[in-house]
């Protein structure tokens, strides 16, 4: 035992890349299914919020991400223009990541094809403006228009059917935040929310989810969905799995894993414990 | 003069900013919209500060052939490089739209790459955990159980063992995961205050380029 023990603290590194690599590929090639997505109170709250939106209603959807939180925060992101296109709820898409707007238009030309809506019409994209919160407060105070003069294909605003009677926040119904981090839904709460008393709701990182649960508990977020696994519950509220949905089998997985590394681990760690290997 | 004159454009701008907040009078008001205007504007203008600096920092290296060189090669190449295609080869004004250079380069290296750095973490968490992870005090055991708990009960497999793991996951982040996380973010807002204070008062200078305080 001891012997089996001491081989185990030695075990290469390499070994474990290689179960993790396996243990998460498998199931993404093979659709080998675990168990069901099951959708929690705060995935609910974020769906309900849409749900009670009224049709033919503005929504600021801000995607403040880039490639590297993809796997999180694009299945989130595309899910919630696909329950707001589907609601007939109008969309203004804004991002405060340079590395953002490809990936809104994305998910709104694919959403929008989807929902047969029209670019301009239906949903503007509005891109990418740099200064972080002084974006956020400008658009409160100065105006939308003001602040983005052109949408990202440089059509001024003014000539963007969508954006007709859009001053500032009091036309916007709620923000639908998708986060990767600074600056995000957070900042969002603070020069917003708590400013203009938008409702809002979040979709943001797994790793940076519990930075947002004061916000959720305080009502000043109405709905929040916490990494690739809370998309997966919206995915399932919305009837439409999707990406996150076939990564959960593949979580799953990878999460177990490093739960029994953590106990293997302490466990090979046992013998230099021992009273007889501190003595010697 | 040189230590003067930006401290009082940083009280001015901290007093307007902070008056504008709360005091919606267009005097004040439209003041506080520009100054908003002027910062988007200086941020923008920081990216270009910031290139300058690394091409500066990278081809000084790559001169002296010190340590890595090559791979500050790779990146001064993919900048200018991404540069050039965006400038010259992708419709000019039109550059992010779908099918040109630029789009290219972003959809093939930029978001391959930076997906990839994001999803090394999945294989450095897994070695960490076996390695790094050690139960050597009640406070760590305690740490482990509930990173056991919300590891399997955040993904589905957690609900199908047993519905239980869940709801105590949920507890975990709700209760006492939340009551830490409140007061660390009431801590640090306190903190901000008192170091925007002590900018607008002109106490805190280490943002300039003279530091002291």
């Amino acid at each position: 035992m001891i012997a089996f023990l001491a081989n185990l603290r030695r075990l290469d590194r390499r070994w474990i890349f290689l179960m993790v690599g396996l243990l998460v590929v498998a199931p993404l090639l093979t659709g080998f299914h675990i168990a069901p997505v099951k959708p929690g109170s705060r995935a609910k709250g974020f769906y309900d919020a849409i749900e009670k939106l009224k049709p033919g209603s503005t929504v600021l959807l801000a995607g403040d991400y880039d490639p590297g939180t993809i796997a999180e925060n694009y299945p989130m992101h595309l899910a919630a223009a696909r329950q707001l296109m589907a609601r007939n709820i109008k969309i203004i898409g804004v991002e405060l990541y340079p590395g953002g707007p490809p990936l809104a238009d994305q998910v709104l030309h694919l959403a929008g094809a989807e929902y047969k809506k029209r670019e301009g019409y239906d949903y503007v994209n509005l891109g990418y403006k740099s200064g972080n919160e002084a974006v956020m407060s400008a658009m409160g105070s100065a105006g939308i228009p003001r602040t983005f003069p052109a949408d990202r294909s440089g059509t001024p605003v003014g000539r963007i059917p969508v954006m007709k009677g859009i001053e500032n926040f009091s036309q916007i119904a709620m923000i639908v935040s998708v986060s990767a981090g600074y600056p995000g839904t957070k900042e969002w709460v603070q020069q917003v929310v708590s400013r203009y008393h938008v409702p809002m709701i979040a979709g943001v990182t797994a790793v940076s989810a519990p930075e947002y649960y004061p916000y959720l508990q305080a009502g000043q977020l109405q709905g929040l969905l916490g990494g690739m696994a809370g998309a997966a519950e919206y995915e399932v509220l919305v009837n439409h799995p999707a990406l996150a949905t076939r990564g959960m089998d593949a979580q799953s997985l990878a999460h177990i894993f490093i739960a029994l590394m953590i106990l293997l681990g302490n466990l090979a760690a046992l013998p230099q414990r021992s009273p007889g290997a501190r003595q010697s | 003069m040189k230590r003067e004159i930006p401290l009082l454009i940083s009280m001015a701008a901290g007093i307007f900013v902070l008056i504008g907040f709360f005091v919606p009078h267009p005097a004040i008001r439209n003041t506080y919209d520009d100054i908003q205007q002027w910062v988007i504007i200086v941020v923008a203008f920081t990216y270009v500060l910031g290139m300058a600096n690394l091409m500066r920092i990278n081809t000084e290296q790559i001169q002296r052939r010190a340590k890595d060189w090559p791979y500050k090669l790779a990146l001064v190449l993919s900048l200018v490089g991404t540069m050039i295609v965006g400038f010259f080869f992708s419709r000019g004004s039109h550059y992010l739209d779908d099918r040109t250079g630029f789009s290219w380069i972003y959809l093939t290296f930029y978001s391959s790459m930076s997906s990839t750095m994001f999803s090394l973490l999945a294989f450095f968490i897994a070695s960490a955990a076996f390695r790094a992870f050690r139960v050597r005090s009640v406070e760590a055991l305690l740490l482990a159980i509930a990173a056991l708990i919300l590891m399997i009960g955040r993904v589905p497999i957690g609900n199908a063992i047993h519905p239980a793991i869940p709801q105590i996951a949920d507890w975990l982040m709700e209760i006492p995961q939340n009551a830490a996380k409140r007061g660390i973010l009431m801590g640090a807002a306190l903190g901000v205050i008192a170091t925007g204070f002590r900018v607008i008062l002109g106490i805190e200078r280490t943002y300039g380029s003279e530091g002291g305080g």
